[in-house]
C-alpha cells in the first residue's frame, strides 16, 4: 500500500473507533480534550533524565485502552512510525552528554543513555494520549468541544468542513495517483511535468466543489455556522472523570509512586 | 519537520501555543470581518486538499529524493494570510491527531512553524514583493520559490530554538542549526518548485482565481506594528505566567549552555541575555516556585538526583518495572473483560 491509501485506511479506522460507544466514549468531549493536555503537560514537566517517575503514567493509557477497547497493537504500530524524527534528535544525547550519573553494580550509565530513555518514554505517552483522545472521542466532538472552550467559531467550522472533505479528497488523489500509475509502467514517482499538471487540475477540480458546495450550503440556508446534532451534557460521570482523573495524575505527578513501591520491596527482600 | 512533545519543555510548548493562539484569535477575526462566507467552505476544501496533496510526491531529478508542497504558501496565495493560516492550524491539527504528528503541546509549536512563517512573513514580504499583479510567469516561479525557502528556513529556525530553549536533547545549539538549515535548503527549494508549478498551471489555465486573491491587501487596515506589538506582549505574558510550570531545571538552558561552553563566543551573551530573563520572569511571575517545587517534589531536582543516586534511583527503578508490569497486567485484564462482554 501507498503511503496516501495507508493514511486513508488509518483515518477511517480511527474514525470508526470514535463510533464505539463505551463509558469512555459517552464522556463530554471536553473532560477528555482537558484530562488528555494536564496528562501531556504532567509528563514534559519531569526533568530531562527522569525514567522511573515517568512509567506509572502508563497506568493511564492502560486503563483507557482497555475502558474503551482499543486496538492495542493498532495504536502501537502508528507511533512507531513517527518516530524517526524523534529518534533522529534523542540519539545524539548518548554521544554528546557522557557523564555518568547512575551506577547499577558494575553497570554504568551515562546521562545522555537517561535522557534519550526519557525522551522515548515521553514519545510514547504523549502520542498516545493524542490518538486515544481521537479514538475515543472523534473529530467533530472535539471540534465541539474546542468550540465550547471559546476556540473562535470559525476556526472549528472550518475544521469540521476540512474533516468532512478530507475523505473525498483523499480517494479523489488516490484514483489520480492509481490512474497515472496505469498508465505510466507503474512509475514510482511522478515526474515534474506530470506532478505539476496532476497537482493542477486537483486544485482546479477542489476550487469548483468549493464553489458547488457553498452554493448548495447557502440554499440550505447556511449563515455562517454548522449546526451539530449530538448534544454534550456536563454530568456526574463527567464530574466524576475530571475528578478522579485530575486527581490520580497529580498524585503520579508528585508522589514518586516508583521509589515507594521499589523500597517496599526491597526492604522486604 | 515537526516539533515533537518529548523534546518540548512546558514553558516553551505553553509560550508557543500563546503565541498561536493569539494568531488564530487575530485571524479569526479578520476573516470573519470579511463578511464573506464563501470562504468557509473554500477554506475548509482547500485544507483538505492541501492534506492529500502532501502525499504525492514528485521525482527530484538525479538525487533519488522527491519533494512535495508544504501548503503555507499555497494556501496564502489563494486565500490571503489570515484565512491560509486558519487552514494550515486545521491541517496541522487533523495531522497532530489522527497521525500523532508531533504531539498536541507540539501542535503548538508546529502551526506557528509551518503556518506563521508562510503565512505572515514570506508570503506578504517575499512573495508579494516579487509578484504583482502584472507579473509573468517566471516573476512567478521565482517568487514561489524564494518564498517557500525562506519560510522553510524561518521555520526550521523556529524546531531548532524551540528544541534548544526546551533543553531536553543534548544537541549544541549550533552543531543543530548546522544539520537543520541546509537540509531544509533542499526542502525549501523542492517545495518552492511544487508550489510554483500549481501556481503556474492555475495561472496559464484559470487566472481570475490568482487575481481575486491578489487584490487582497495582506495588512490593509492593522499596521504591522501593531501585530508585532501584540506578539511581544503575549510572549512577555506567556513567558512569565507559565516560567513557574516550566521544568524544575529551568528549561535546561544553563545545562545546555554548559555544553555548548566550547564555543566560548556563544556563553557569555548568552548567558547574561538568560540571566536577565529569569530575574525577569521571576519578577512578573504570579507563583514564585521555590516554594512549589521544594515541598512538592522533593529529590526532584538533577543534582540532588546526583548526589543521592545510588539508593533512590535503584529502588525506583524496581519499583518502576514493577508499577509497569502491573499496568500492562491490568490493562490485558480489562482488554479480555472487555472481549468477553
Amino acid at each position: 500500500m501507498s503511503r496516501i491509501e495507508t493514511v486513508y485506511y488509518d483515518l477511517g479506522r480511527l474514525d470508526l473507533l470514535a463510533d464505539k460507544n463505551t463509558f469512555i466514549h459517552r464522556l463530554d468531549p471536553r473532560v477528555k480534550v482537558v484530562t488528555t493536555f494536564l496528562f501531556i503537560i504532567y509528563v514534559i514537566s519531569f526533568s530531562k533524565y527522569e525514567i522511573t517517575r515517568l512509567l506509572p503514567f502508563f497506568f493511564f493509557p492502560a486503563l483507557l485502552i482497555g475502558l474503551a477497547d482499543l486496538p492495542f497493537g493498532f495504536l502501537l504500530r502508528k507511533i512507531a512510525l513517527v518516530s524517526p524524527f524523534v529518534l533522529f534528535i534523542g540519539i545524539f544525547n548518548p554521544l554528546l552528554d557522557k557523564e555518568i550519573i547512575f551506577h547499577f553494580g558494575s553497570l554504568q550509565v551515562s546521562g545522555g543513555w537517561l535522557s534519550f530513555i526519557s525522551i522515548l518514554l515521553r514519545f510514547t505517552l504523549t502520542l498516545g494520549a493524542a490518538l486515544i483522545l481521537i479514538a475515543t472521542t472523534g473529530f467533530p466532538a472535539i471540534c465541539m468541544a474546542l468550540e465550547k472552550m471559546g476556540t473562535p467559531k470559525i476556526f472549528t467550522v472550518q475544521l469540521l468542513m476540512l474533516y468532512r472533505y478530507l475523505f473525498v479528497l483523499i480517494e479523489e488523489s488516490i484514483r489520480t495517483i492509481r490512474a497515472y500509475t496505469l498508465r505510466s509502467f507503474s512509475r514510482k514517482k511522478l515526474r515534474y511535468e506530470i506532478f505539476k499538471q496532476l497537482l493542477g487540475n486537483l486544485l482546479l477540480r477542489t476550487l469548483d466543489r468549493a464553489q458547488r458546495i457553498h452554493m448548495a450550503m447557502l440554499s440550505r440556508a447556511f449563515t455562517g455556522e454548522i449546526k451539530v446534532a449530538r448534544n454534550f451534557s456536563f454530568g456526574t460521570s463527567e464530574l466524576f472523570y475530571l475528578a478522579g482523573g485530575t486527581v490520580l495524575l497529580t498524585a503520579v505527578r508528585f508522589i514518586d509512586i516508583s521509589a515507594i513501591v521499589g523500597k517496599l520491596i526491597l526492604e522486604a527482600g | 519537520m515537526h516539533m515533537a512533545d518529548a523534546l518540548l519543555s512546558p514553558g516553551t510548548g505553553g509560550v508557543m501555543w500563546a503565541a498561536t493562539a493569539v494568531t488564530i484569535f487575530y485571524s479569526a477575526r479578520k476573516v470573519q470581518s470579511q463578511l464573506d462566507n464563501r470562504k468557509i467552505p473554500l477554506m475548509g476544501v482547500l485544507g483538505a486538499f492541501v492534506f492529500a496533496a502532501q502525499m504525492i510526491n514528485f521525482a527530484i531529478p538525479g538525487t533519488g529524493s522527491s519533494g512535495h508542497i508544504g501548503g503555507g504558501l499555497l494556501l496564502a496565495i489563494l486565500l490571503g494570510p489570515q484565512g491560509a493560516f486558519l487552514t494550515m492550524a486545521s491541517v496541522l491539527t487533523v495531522q497532530a491527531l489522527f497521525f500523532a504528528d508531533g504531539g498536541l503541546l507540539a501542535l503548538g509549536c508546529n502551526i506557528f512553524n509551518l503556518g506563521f512563517f508562510p503565512c505572515f512573513v514570506a508570503y506578504p514580504f517575499i512573495y508579494k514583493s516579487i509578484v504583482n499583479k502584472k507579473s509573468s510567469s517566471r516573476r512567478l516561479a521565482v517568487g514561489s520559490i524564494l518564498a517557500a525557502i525562506i519560510a522553510l528556513q524561518l521555520g526550521s529556525l523556529g524546531v531548532v530554538l524551540q528544541t534548544y530553549f526546551s533543553g531536553i536533547t543534548a544537541l549544541p545549539f549550533f552543531s543543530f542549526l548546522l544539520m537543520m538549515q541546509p537540509i531544509h535548503l533542499a526542502i525549501g527549494l523542492a517545495e518552492g518548485l511544487a508550489t510554483a508549478g500549481i501556481i503556474s498551471f492555475i495561472w496559464n489555465s484559470r487566472p481570475e482565481i490568482l487575481d481575486s486573491a491578489e487584490l487582497e491587501k495582506p495588512f490593509a487596515s492593522i499596521p504591522i506594528r501593531n501585530i508585532v506589538l501584540i506578539f511581544l506582549l503575549a510572549f512577555i505574558f506567556a513567558g512569565g505566567f507559565l516560567a513557574w510550570f516550566a521544568s524544575e531545571h529551568p528549561d535546561g538552558l544553563e545545562w545546555a549552555i554548559a555544553k555548548v561552553s566550547t564555543i566560548h563566543e556563544l556563553e557569555s551573551p548568552q548567558q547574561e541575555f538568560y540571566k536577565k530573563l529569569e530575574n525577569f520572569q521571576e519578577k512578573t511571575s504570579i507563583l514564585p516556585d521555590y516554594g512549589f517545587k521544594a515541598k512538592t517534589v522533593p529529590g526532584h531536582d538533577e543534582s540532588i538526583l546526583l548526589h543521592n543516586q545510588t539508593g533512590t534511583s535503584i529502588s525506583g527503578l524496581v519499583g518502576g518495572l514493577l508499577v509497569f508490569i502491573c499496568i500492562v497486567v491490568i490493562g490485558v485484564f480489562l482488554k479480555k473483560k472487555k472481549q468477553s462482554v
